[in-house]
């Protein structure tokens, strides 16, 4: 059993009070069912840094990112290098299909002709269609709010692509070998950004937004946004930021500012 | 006619010598009179279980490790694919460590005796980190 705490902005059909409420309710069955036993620990731990090695994930984190757009440069695409080295991803020459984890797009305002530039990857929602449609629960939101796709589990059906409104996954077509080890990917699975989660489990950031500080215009930060002491929870109480497609409500723990 | 039992004297004495020392490279390779696959050794002193352990409950052990890691993200080394990768590398005749598609990688050299097909290689590295 799993219960979904957190707080989220309200979509249609989804009353986050009522699922608040019911989760509480099976919390106190759970510790009446069982005096004695201890079925739901309450740990806290602010810091990402304190998990311990061989310890599961914990909801007391939320991973995000805060991108400032206003040192993001058009020409620049530093982060999506870093991402395809990290990861091997490597292109056929068929940039329809090709595999894409972060893309950058620029943005142009028609009645003033401002323009943006903007890096684009999987927005890590709190509340993910593509978990939401996802047959097999291939497509899932880890507890710290990482959004992946289990492909042991997945069918390849490609419903989790349709649902993105962020265009954020691709399907591999093509049997690849020697790939990252780091990174599994294979023939007929969707995949998209994981956040470098590998690195994340090692205490890191993610090779794009390390990409970005190094040889970039140091637009990215990473942080947990729920830790209040962190920078990126700093940044974003104290500047306005904006959500792409906020009004879907899902959430995205991917933040722009400037935008 | 003494120089025919003589030759058959020399014959059956070379027959016998190449009989034994057949036998005797039998011993060497298998006790049992069945053929067994050759597989590598790993690279350390000991497996992560016993090796009669592994053989039965590799794939459980896998299994439930590529859960925790997948879904928990723990990513300790005792039971993991790319631990078991990298300690049973074997290095092919360019001193390059081989891929699935040799026979002589460490999980197909048992695998196609079983007769097992597994898909980990689809997705998974079959060999140590190469730089693309």
């Amino acid at each position: 059993m799993s219960i979904k705490t957190e707080k989220s902005t309200p979509t249609p059909g989804f009353d986050p009070v009522r699922r608040k409420f019911l989760s509480a309710v099976a919390a106190a069955a759970g510790v009446a069912l069982a005096p004695g036993v201890m079925l739901y620990g309450i740990t806290k731990s602010n810091s990402a840094a304190a998990r311990v090695s061989g310890s599961a994930v914990s909801s007391n984190v939320r991973w995000g990112m805060l991108i400032d757009l206003n040192r993001c440069d058009s020409g620049c695409d530093d982060c999506v290098t870093a991402c395809s080295k990290e990861n091997g991803l490597q292109g056929h020459g068929r940039p329809a299909t090709d595999a894409q984890w972060i893309r950058k797009v620029d943005v142009t305002n028609p009645q003033t002709g401002a323009s943006q530039s903007l890096p684009m990857m999987c927005q890590h929602c709190a509340d993910p269609p593509c978990v939401d449609v996802c047959p097999t629960g291939a497509s899932f939101k880890r507890a710290d709010g990482i959004v992946l796709v289990n492909k042991h589990t997945c069918i390849g059906c490609r419903y989790c692509m349709m649902a993105c409104p962020y265009k954020a996954r691709s399907f591999i077509h093509e049997s690849l070998e020697d790939q990252k080890p780091h990174a599994p990917r294979g023939k007929g699975t969707v995949e998209s950004c994981t956040l470098c989660v590998h690195r994340v489990d090692a205490g890191g950031q993610p090779a794009c937004v390390e990409a970005c500080s190094d040889t970039g215009g140091g637009a990215m930060l990473f942080g947990d946004l729920k830790d209040p002491d962190s920078e990126i929870s700093q940044r974003v109480a104290k500047y306005a930021t904006q959500q792409i497609r906020a009004d879907l409500g899902l959430d995205p723990g991917v933040r722009y500012r400037n935008l | 006619m003494t120089r025919h039992r003589a030759l058959i004297g020399i014959l059956v004495i070379a027959l016998a010598g190449l009989a034994v020392a057949s036998h005797a490279a039998d011993q060497q390779n298998n006790t049992k009179g069945v053929p067994f696959p050759a597989i590598a050794m790993g690279q350390g002193e000991t497996c992560v279980e016993d090796t009669d352990f592994m053989r039965r409950n590799h794939m459980d052990l896998l299994d439930h490790q590529r859960d925790e890691t997948v879904i928990n993200g723990v990513r300790t080394e005792q039971h993991s694919l790319k631990e078991c990768i990298n300690c049973h590398v074997v290095n092919g005749p360019d001193s390059v460590p081989v891929t699935v598609s040799s026979p002589q990688h460490f999980c197909r050299s048992c695998h196609d005796y079983a007769a097992v097909s597994v898909d980990c290689f689809q997705c998974h590295a079959s060999r140590p980190g190469v730089e693309n």
